[in-house]
């Protein structure tokens, strides 16, 4: 042992020097030229129409189709999150007429365009003029005028959370089969009853995994929502469709509404970090925070650069 | 506990099987296992992997579904109502009913890993039972005392150990007053340390005169605690008796063997 430690240096007399990244450095050079390049024509170029862009910003029609775009966004959700739930577990129902029909309904709502799907609930009283509740094939209690039920926004709020469904039932049924099947069994020896397990201990287990996938799904519905001005609803992009017909302003009617989808996607994107932390209870899993991997490197370089250089070849 | 429960002589037992058979598939695991544990009796169940052991015990509180044979615990057919000579199958919410008697810990514990010991305890006595919540609370920590995990009862699963979940597990069972306890291998995922802690709370458990099945790889614990231990092997009983003579002097040489692998 005494032999071993004359032959090795003390330790304090070593240096590590960390691995360097050159090419870091090049890829860093070029996004700085992109990004002035960027800069500069948001500052020259005179078609971005900045003082436009700063009246329409919280023009009236436009505040009015972000609250359409709110509203839209979060029914269509809702429907899509309460059906795809109800449907993923009619899918691993051991009852063959539920798994079957939920299979049907997913087949059938992911195969065809969302559009077309909005399409048809905009022309619902094509096919039906009237609806009506009563006796199937006999007397009616109440009918409805099927043009003042089914209104554009409810054409677009159904169109769109009924299309969800379909995604989100797959995306439930995946959180709900990564729960590990001794839950169920623990359960069940408790005395719980099916229902009673999955509210309380399957579907809380199972949200860690829905969750993720559910923050990207309503992000993408955030922006989904805007294939509704096709079917003449004036959300966020329908209002500046309408305001551009007019005057022809397209480029900061454009800006203003992408300014409007980025800061709502944010705020989402926020929430969704709040809601993984809720549901990680328990587990050693912790949640990725934007931003937080590339400070913590940022200040890691800061320290190696801290360290005073050592003599090479010590 | 339904007051309408008919009054049932000391002698009947707990768990009554005759002739269990149980297939998966083309597989027969159980072929005919006869079986009686009576109340407050501690029945230890051994014998290789893929006896059928874990199986029996699984049949009793109706995780698996019997395919033959008849099996009764406290006086009830398992998964069966009886109406003349009619036998219905249980509906889930029976089949639930039953289990809330009957307690059962895992091999792995399977605690609810979103939610503190605590809730753990108080879960299904609260929602299955509909025991206010205070009094719930309190009698789930005189139980936390007992397994001596008082300290724990704020941890998450994933924070304690091995033993102490198995612990958490034991009393999560305990939390509902069943009437017979059923273990599968509540040891077997342990770490060698770990393992006598467990075995502590059982033996306490079954002094206190808890009636329990145990499928254990145990030895000691089944010669110290058991009232009767079981040899089973490829579905049938090989061997039974008092566990002192059948450990000490196995009849069957398929007992002698196994035994002479695991001692």
């Amino acid at each position: 042992m005494t032999g071993l430690a004359t032959e090795a240096p003390p330790a304090e007399e070593l240096t590590v020097v960390p691995v360097r990244h050159p090419l870091r450095w090049v890829a860093v050079a070029v996004l700085a030229v992109l990004a002035a390049m960027l800069i500069h024509s948001l500052v020259v170029n005179k078609h971005w129409q900045w003082d436009y862009v700063r009246g329409y910003f919280t023009y009236n029609t436009i505040v009015h189709g972000i609250w359409v775009t709110i509203q839209l966004t979060v029914l269509a959700m809702a429907i899509g999150i309460v059906f795809g739930i109800i449907l993923a577990i009619m899918r691993m129902s051991p009852n063959p007429v539920l798994s079957t029909t939920a299979f049907a309904y997913t087949w059938f709502f992911r195969g065809t365009p969302v559009l077309v799907q909005l399409l048809f609930w905009y022309s619902f009283s094509y096919l039906f003029s009237n609806l009506s509740i009563g006796v199937p094939f006999g007397p009616k209690f109440h009918t409805w005028d099927t043009n003042s039920l089914i209104t554009p926004f409810i054409a677009g709020v159904l169109g769109l959370g009924l299309n969800e469904a379909a995604y989100m039932s797959e995306i439930a049924r995946a959180g709900l089969l990564s729960v590990n099947p001794g839950q169920h069994e623990a359960a069940a020896a408790l005395g719980m009853s099916r229902g009673l397990a999955m509210r309380r201990v399957i579907l809380p287990q199972a949200m860690r995994v829905i969750i993720p996938p559910t923050g990207n799904e309503t992000i993408s519905m955030l922006k989904t929502t805007s294939l509704v001005a096709t079917i003449s609803v004036l959300d966020l992009t329908g209002a500046a469709q309408l305001i551009y017909g007019s005057n022809n302003l397209q480029i900061p009617l454009l800006v203003v509404i992408s300014i409007w989808y980025l800061i709502m996607t944010s705020v989402l994107s926020v929430g969704q970090y709040f809601l993984e932390k809720r549901f990680a209870r328990g587990t050693r899993v912790t949640v990725a925070r934007p931003g937080r991997r590339m400070l913590a490197r940022m200040r890691a370089t800061r320290r190696d650069e801290s360290v005073p250089p050592g003599g090479p070849g010590v | 506990m339904s007051l309408c429960r008919r009054v049932v002589p000391v002698s009947e037992p707990m768990v009554l099987a005759e002739e269990v058979r149980k297939s998966f598939g083309p597989v027969e695991v159980l072929k005919g296992i006869s079986l009686q544990v009576d109340p407050g009796q501690v029945l230890c169940v051994i014998g290789p992997s893929g006896s059928g052991k874990s199986t029996f015990v699984r049949c009793i509180n109706h995780l698996e579904k019997i395919d033959g044979g008849r099996l009764l615990v406290d006086g009830h057919l398992v998964g069966y109502r009886r109406v003349g000579t009619k036998l219905h199958e249980l509906r889930e919410n029976e089949i639930a009913k039953r289990r809330e008697d009957v307690g059962m810990v895992f091999q792995h514990f399977n605690l609810f890993p979103h939610m503190s010991v605590l809730e753990n305890l108080i879960e299904a006595p609260t929602r299955v039972r509909k025991r206010p919540k205070a009094e719930a609370i309190t009698s789930a920590r005189t139980l936390l005392a007992q397994v001596g995990l008082s300290e724990k009862e704020k941890a998450y699963p994933a924070q304690l150990s091995g033993g102490q979940q198995q612990r958490v597990a034991i009393a999560r069972a305990l939390a509902m007053q069943p009437k017979l306890m059923l273990f599968d291998e509540p040891t077997s995922a342990l770490d060698p340390e770990l393992v006598g802690e467990v075995l502590d709370v059982m033996k306490q458990l079954a002094q206190g005169g808890m009636t329990m099945v145990v499928v254990t790889h145990e030895m000691g614990f089944a010669r110290e605690v058991a009232d009767e231990l079981v040899f089973m092997d490829a579905g049938v009983v090989v061997e039974k008796g008092n566990p002192r003579e059948v450990l000490a002097n196995p009849q069957h040489e398929r007992t002698r063997a196994f035994l002479s692998k695991v001692l």
